[in-house]
């Protein structure tokens, strides 16, 4: 993978105090996204606003879409165009972006969508919190597909984050999402952006060989095909529907196989490569607390409580939330008592934790169904349980 | 000077590339010189082809290989036309 | 034009088609192949650099087409292709961005889209195949379908008013719009050809016989029964007012360019407006391609 410095123009160096949302949009614009189609919901449009604000100055397009659809379908074709995109959305616009995910799957289209989650389902509570689009950032689409997902917990991870998902979009030519939430988004905090130097950036993929070898999805060494853009003379065909290496569609079971089966093992086989966790004191941890996004700061304080008394507890902060650290759930819930996962859902990424710990370690959820952040002291109490 | 006499019609050779063919019949229909006809034979999809019931008629109109649907049937000019004439269809 | 050596015995519209997928996958007498022949000659005629054109569809009969023509094509999900276009325009704004669907897929699912896309004036062509159902899926009712004409979700005779697809591009805000039946071939060309090299919004709507479905289930005959509807009942009109353009069941079908106008595009309207705004802080962007 080639690396590259960042454009200067895109990167406004220095130390400044920005909410998640704006965070987002300059993490963008440092990464090198010079096209942002998006349509304004709560509580994600400040992203938005604040790309059109800057965009002119940098050079690129920013373009509100007359709905979510038309916005995804647009980043699309901008990449396919050549450049680097991202949107920002919510529950109900992630809801309908969901089938073009698909199709930016399907056509091994490198993007970034951001989803500042709000509280759901359906309209729900579109000005407070929640976590409750976990799975379906993973599962949302049909068929069968792997994306990769950052959590960031502050509006630094926000601009952090979002670099570190274009990067790893365009390395592994995947749809990738960043998966705020609204307290997180909404939150102002001291954001430092370093000059454009230090930033290191992944650039696509691009083939560069003869034009009349090339086939758009055929298999470098690394699982990943080379990519081109529209406009350079290679007369390409990409198609949503199953199809082989040259890009033309086939209607059969083989193909499907052959398909299906690369489209999830790209991420599967690299994922000690793409899956980031931050983990504290789990050396000789009785109970393991797993938490990501906005809740795992509130767990910093039930943690605390719970060390203070004399429990074994460590703490794990997926920072990447998909592809799921499936080998170390698995790896401690052989020597844990158990798991404590507090999220702002009724029950998401507890699930996945259950799956992996195979019966080992239960798994106990401390749910909170949206609108605020957990009560310490409930996590605290979930801890005690899990420590019995 | 080129009197008015001395102007000869185009004349067109017909390629019909048989099997892509699946006999909707409008190459036949709207040939302004009735040159085609369907055959009697059938092609490998179990169609009719057209076949050229006289070439000397085609006036390298070019319809048929517009209105093909399945990019069939081309013409080629005969090469009995004067140099530097462009092989241009009349719109 | 460059004088081609037709003396070889190959279809020169080769050159232009994905010759490993020929022969393409509709039926016998249906006017899209027709169209695409129309489409080539354009292409080829308007001398344009076929490098830089792009070729859009969405899901249907129609929505195929991307997947026959050689040059950089894109076979996306239904309704979609407009927006998909716009993307990939303003994403490289050298490009000639065409959307190649039908009618169902351009106005029916993509109805928005395309309304949008018309009014921003996005430098982008649409070439709209008209065959008044959906026919892929089997031939259910379109927001195209005649009054009274059956289809296999109107068993009974379709009772919604459809669409008149020049009033509605014309509405809103297309620059360009004209309307062909699949008979009408060096005219769909030329328009086409007009369309290749103008700025802004352009809508080519081509009316063209769906044989196996709607003029199965209707009862009006193959393709050419169709051609010989089109041929009888077409009248050319240009410049008519959008508004008389309605298709009743087998009735008057109102043919011609209805609306060349020229109009600022978005990337005119987007570099003029940031520039005043801004002065010497705008980065122009795409100047003068979109």
């Amino acid at each position: 993978m080639k690396k590259v410095k960042a454009d200067p123009k895109g990167v406004l160096t220095g130390s400044h105090y920005l909410d998640g949302d704006y965070a987002l949009a300059e993490g963008a614009l440092a990464a090198g996204c010079r096209f942002f189609a998006g349509y304004p919901i709560t509580p994600s449009t400040e992203t938005a606003e604040r790309f059109s604000e800057r965009i002119p100055s940098v050079g690129g397009v920013f373009i509100q879409m007359e709905d979510e659809l038309a916005s995804i379908s647009a980043l699309i074709g901008a990449v396919w165009g050549g450049k680097k995109v991202m949107t920002v959305t919510s529950g109900p616009g992630f809801s309908l972006m969901m089938e073009n995910i698909g199709l930016a799957c399907m056509m091994e289209t490198p993007l970034v969508i951001a989803n500042v989650q709000r509280g759901g389902p359906s309209t729900g509570l579109p000005t407070l919190t929640g976590q409750q689009d976990m799975m379906q950032a993973r599962w949302g689409s049909h068929g069968d597909y792997e994306i990769i997902a950052l959590c960031p917990d502050s509006p630094q991870e926000c601009f952090d984050l979002t670099i570190e998902a274009f990067n790893l979009s365009e390395i592994y030519r995947v749809p990738t999402f960043v998966m705020a939430d609204e307290c997180v988004g909404h939150m102002h905090e001291k954001v430092v952006i370093p000059p454009a130097d230090k930033i290191e950036l992944v650039e696509r993929k691009w083939h560069k060989g003869p034009k009349d070898k090339y086939l758009p999805y055929k298999l470098d060494k690394d699982q990943i095909p080379f990519m081109i853009k529209a406009g350079d003379g290679y007369r390409f065909h990409t198609t949503g529907l199953t199809h082989d290496e040259r890009g033309y569609p086939v209607i059969d079971a083989e193909c499907q196989d052959v398909c299906v089966r690369h489209l999830v093992d790209k991420i599967i086989i690299n994922a000690d490569k793409i899956i980031k966790l931050e983990e504290e004191e789990i050396g000789d941890a009785e109970v393991v607390v797993i938490s990501y996004g906005i809740t795992s700061r509130v767990t910093t304080k039930a943690v605390q409580q719970a060390r203070k008394a004399g429990i074994k507890v460590g703490t794990i902060r997926l920072i990447t939330v998909w592809p799921f650290p499936e080998k170390r759930i698995k790896e401690l819930a052989k020597k844990v008592k158990a798991f404590v996962v507090p999220e702002i859902n009724y029950g998401q990424i507890v699930l996945e934790v259950e799956r992996c710990a195979g019966g080992q370690a239960p798994a106990i959820l401390v749910p909170h169904c949206g609108g605020g952040v957990h009560n310490p002291d409930d996590i605290f109490s979930a801890i005690k349980e899990a420590a019995k | 000077m080129t009197r008015f006499g001395d102007l000869k019609p185009k004349k067109g050779k017909i390629h019909i590339e048989k099997d892509l063919c699946k006999g909707c019949g409008f190459c036949v229909e709207y040939c302004p010189k009735d040159v085609l006809e369907l055959s009697e034979e059938f092609n490998v999809k179990g169609y009719h082809p057209p076949v050229v019931k006289n070439e000397d008629d085609c006036l390298y109109c070019q319809l048929c290989e517009t209105i093909c649907p399945e990019f069939a049937i081309f013409v080629t000019q005969k090469k009995e036309e004067e140099e530097g004439e462009k092989g241009e269809s009349r719109p | 034009m460059k004088k081609e050596d037709r003396r070889e015995e190959k279809n020169p519209i080769q050159d232009l088609l994905r010759m490993d997928r020929i022969p393409h996958i509709w039926c016998p007498g249906c006017g899209i192949g027709t169209v695409v022949t129309s489409f080539a000659e354009a292409l080829r005629k308007s001398e344009i650099d076929l490098d830089k054109v792009a070729v859009v569809s969405g899901i249907g009969c129609t929505g195929r087409v991307a997947g026959y023509i050689k040059l950089d094509s894109f076979h996306t999900t239904h309704g979609r292709a407009v927006p998909f276009a716009t993307g990939l325009k303003l994403a490289n704004p050298e490009l000639k961005v065409i959307v190649f669907s039908g009618d169902g897929d351009i106005a029916g699912i993509g109805g928005n889209h395309f309304i949008h896309a018309a009014r921003r004036n996005m430098d982008i062509m649409i070439i709209c195949v008209n065959n008044f159902n959906y026919a892929m899926t089997g031939g259910q009712v379109a927001p195209t379908t005649p009054i009274g004409a059956n289809a296999s979700t109107a068993p009974y005779g379709n009772f919604e008013y459809p669409f008149s697809l020049p009033y509605l591009a014309e509405a809103s805000g297309a620059t360009y719009v004209a309307r062909w039946t699949a008979l009408h071939l060096r005219r769909v060309t030329k328009s086409i050809q007009e369309a290749l090299t103008k700025r802004g919004f352009s809508f080519i709507e081509v009316i063209t016989p769906c044989v196996t479905l709607y003029a199965r289930r209707n009862r009006l005959g193959d393709g050419l029964n169709l051609l010989k509807y089109y041929y009888e009942k077409s009248e050319i009109q240009h410049g008519a007012d959008t508004r008389t353009l309605d298709i009743s069941y087998q009735g008057k079908l109102i043919v011609g360019k209805f609306i060349d106008k020229e109009k600022p595009t978005f990337l005119d309207c987007m570099n003029e407006h940031l520039a005043k705004k801004l002065g010497d802080k705008y980065q122009p962007y795409g100047v003068n391609n979109g």
